[in-house]
């Protein structure tokens, strides 16, 4: 076939033939699909690779719970910050838990962490994916690519901690339609929202405001790095209009945003405390509950707007008011880092080897004496300080046991009201039984049957007992010479402890 | 002004003395040496330190003594001041020296590592003196923070991204010739972070090489830290300056001409826009609107 005899042969309208692609040009159009499926990629891999994990886990989709995460993310991405790794996978277990409610809570949440794990790729040193593809170059040469993207990227948030964000990549590959104007098509989905609302059709109004807050994530972030940029140097951004005009339709922006969101938000919450349904109910509670977000993020990005002109005039008092001087000439920004990213790696590297051969100062070099050495090797190693410092003995004086009941009535008490949990029992006769025992115990007895006409039904179930006391009053008059009131009837319940273990967790 | 008169004093008496170079001077010069050896100790802290500087100052004998015995260490004088002390630093193949294979052990087998820790350096330094006034200022004093140059460098890298798109430029990398990937390609591929089992910065991430170039200086007395905020917050010393302007922004910038790159400004600040029609149309994630190359 591609022997220069054959080719000869070939007439010269069909030369064009065996090249797959024509140029560049058409052949970008196919490496930004190839692009855009290698992103797809870390989620399919998910759902191939689970069987290699310990444990039969084909039941969870694993390529669903990976888009929920990356929904959740993009969502409780913060102005200033990201999501929370914990909360994350807090938020993402109740799915997990559906997919598979007979499993162990522990699994779902190992799940959970897998999946966020793996959409961060925790296992490269550059946290990130490469997909590989090749394109022809102009001159008919065939290049194989790399190409690195990530889909949640670790982001450092305040106080050394680490928040999760979605990259633009993530983003695209969950919204395919994101890249369009913010403002208009914040307002277009805003508009939609409140026609929603107004006819009643709470199903369609959550996903618009769902897609009203994306828009609001984006824009907080555009603003965020603009306001960055006025930062640096005051003469590297156009104080006299750009950004003036920037701020001022950010702030305008803010204000009607504001207002808008307000409107929406009696809207919803007149249609929370109107609706006689049940789901329609829970649906514009959660409603008003991203509305409401959607304002604290405004709010958050109007302190930050103005916060920016008072930043703006001090820098001018330090960077254009100090007395000019001869300056050395060497400008590092100019004229040695932006020279060098544009570089290819193998300069750069030459670049940036002699700035840090002569830039990191020095180091006296340690030299180790024979008989030092022996010391060192036989010096026992320090123990590490756990612990930290030692607490001195606490001076601890006895108090006066003044308790109105003794240890020993509490434990008579408490076996008398050790009821089976089929035969509940009167008040009257649990006091004549607690009197033939010990003329104190009745009062104690009492007051714990009191309590229990108001059960720790919360505690019980945070601690997951598996039984707890109550009393109830059936109307029936306590006959005793001490105590007046209703005859209670105490009894024991008991709790489905293991369910409710299950519940907690998903609560969480 | 007044110290150069009283130095031409002891100037012409000078021959006789340095005929006579005693044991003790000789010791002097090298104690002084070695307290410039010390570059987080400031000469306002220790009295021995302080009297040694006057007597380098006002001694020319004694200045020729200590800056031979700091030559023949294989040092290089960089400034002897009340502020500065002492400022020597390593001349090039000086047992004194850093190298960056004892810097960071990845660094010595993966050449995108080896950039991302010189290219930290350079950007900590770019931080600390963003303007060349600032650079030439002896009384300036430089603040930076180690997210702050990741997001410096992180935009800077995004304005390339950008500006490549919008060419329609392929920029990933030939799979066989990783060589000849832009370099801003390698920082911005690296994450900036990373949780970690122990709470702890991750060390491959661009944070992480950055927070340690910074703890690195402050080791060479060229930062002090004044907080946590923001992953670390720093300030520059005199000997950072001395060492930054008259040492490693030389160097590199030489390296730079060598390879026919020739950056053209007019001494005064490149963090400007370009033009009004240009970076200001604050599209999403448009970030610094700096003006480069």
């Amino acid at each position: 076939m591609t022997s220069p005899a054959s080719t000869d042969s070939v007439p010269p309208q069909l030369s064009a033939g065996p090249r797959p692609a024509p140029g560049p040009a058409a052949d970008e159009g196919l490496a930004r699909r190839l692009r855009a499926l290698a992103c797809t990629a870390p989620l399919h891999d998910l759902d191939a690779r689970k069987a290699n994990l310990a444990g039969e886990y084909s039941v969870y989709g694993m390529a669903e719970v990976a888009l929920a995460a990356i929904d959740l993310v993009t969502l409780n991405m913060d102005f200033d910050t990201g999501a929370d790794h914990d909360q994350i996978v807090a938020r993402l277990v109740p799915r997990v838990a559906a997919q598979a409610p007979a499993r162990p809570a522990a699994e779902h949440e190992r799940v959970a962490r897998w999946v966020l794990e793996n959409l961060i790729n925790v296992g490269s040193v550059d946290r990130g994916f490469r997909a590989v593809y090749g394109t022809f170059g102009p001159d008919g040469t065939y290049v194989r690519r790399d190409y690195d993207f990530k889909l949640l990227e670790e982001v450092p948030g305040p106080g050394g901690t680490v928040y999760l964000r979605t990259t633009d990549e993530a983003v695209n590959v969950l919204v395919g339609a994101l890249d369009t104007d913010v403002t208009s098509a914040q307002i277009a989905a805003e508009v939609k929202l409140e026609v929603l609302i107004s006819r009643g059709r709470l199903a369609d109004a959550q996903l618009a405001a769902e897609q009203a807050r994306y828009r609001t994530v984006q824009y907080s972030e555009t603003l965020r790095k603009a306001l960055d940029a006025t930062r640096r140097n005051v003469r590297a951004v156009d104080w006299l209009t750009a950004v003036p005009d920037m701020i001022a339709e950010a702030l305008e922006h803010v204000a009607d945003r504001y207002r808008h969101e307000n409107a929406i938000l009696t809207n919803i919450r007149k249609a929370r405390d109107e609706s006689e349904e049940p789901e329609h109910k829970r649906r514009a509670a959660e409603l008003v509950d991203i509305v409401k977000d959607c304002i604290r993020r405004h709010t958050q990005l109007q302190s930050r707007l103005l916060e920016a002109g008072p930043l703006f005039r001090a820098e001018q008092d330090r960077q254009a008011f100090g007395t000019p001087l001869t300056t050395s000439g060497l400008d590092l920004y100019g004229h040695l880092v932006a020279p060098v990213l544009p570089l290819p790696l193998e300069q750069g590297l030459r670049v940036t080897d002699a700035f840090f051969a002569r830039g990191t100062g020095l180091r006296t070099p340690v030299s180790v004496r024979v008989g030092d050495l022996v010391d060192i090797l036989l010096t026992p190693p320090v123990e590490r300080e756990h612990l930290g410092a030692e607490m001195p003995e606490p001076d601890l004086i006895a108090t006066p046991d003044d308790s109105r009941f003794s240890e020993e009535q509490l434990a008579a008490a408490m076996e008398l009201l050790d009821l089976p949990h089929d035969a509940p029992r009167r008040l009257s006769g649990l006091l004549a039984d607690a009197r033939a025992q010990d003329p104190d115990l009745p009062y104690l007895v009492a007051l714990l049957a009191v309590h229990a006409a108001s059960p720790p039904v919360g505690t019980a179930y945070r601690q997951g007992e598996p039984k707890l006391l109550f009393a109830v009053d059936d109307g029936t008059e306590l006959d005793d010479p001490e105590f007046g009131g209703a005859d209670l009837i105490v009894g024991t319940a008991l709790l489905d402890a293991a369910g409710m273990a299950a519940d907690r967790t998903e609560a969480a | 002004m007044t110290e150069h008169v009283d130095a031409s004093e002891p100037e012409a008496d000078a021959t006789p003395a340095t005929a006579a170079v005693t044991p003790a001077d000789a010791a002097d010069a090298a104690r002084l040496v070695a307290f410039g050896l010390q570059p987080k100790l400031l000469p306002a802290r220790d009295q021995e330190y302080a009297d040694l500087l006057r007597r380098y100052r006002e001694d020319p004998p004694f200045a020729r003594l200590a800056d031979a015995v700091a030559a023949g260490l294989g040092l290089v004088v960089l400034e002897v001041s009340p502020r500065a002390g002492m400022a020597v630093t390593a001349a090039e193949d000086s047992v004194f020296a850093v190298r960056m294979g004892g810097y960071a052990r990845r660094a010595a087998t993966d050449t995108g590592d080896r950039f991302l820790h010189g290219l930290a350096h350079l950007a900590v330094a770019a931080m600390a003196y963003p303007r060349p006034e600032d650079l030439a200022d002896d009384g300036y004093i430089g603040r930076v923070t180690v997210n702050g140059v990741d997001a410096f460098v992180r935009q800077a890298c995004r304005r390339l991204e950008e500006r490549a798109e919008e060419q329609g430029e392929n920029t990933d990398p030939a799979t066989d010739a990783p060589g000849l990937e832009a370099a801003w390609r390698i920082w911005a591929r690296r994450s900036s972070t990373g949780a970690t089992k122990d709470a702890r910065r991750l060390p491959g991430s661009t944070t992480g090489i950055v927070g340690k170039a910074a703890a690195f200086l402050t080791e060479s007395g060229f930062l002090q830290r004044t907080g946590d905020d923001n992953g670390g917050t720093y300030r520059t010393t005199a000997r950072y300056q001395l060492q930054v302007r008259d040492m490693a922004g030389s160097a590199a910038m030489a390296e730079l001409l060598d390879l026919g790159i020739v950056p053209v400004t007019d001494g005064t600040a490149t963090l400007l826009p370009a033009d009004e029609t240009d970076d200001l149309e604050l599209v999403a994630d448009a970030g610094l609107p700096f003006h480069g190359s």
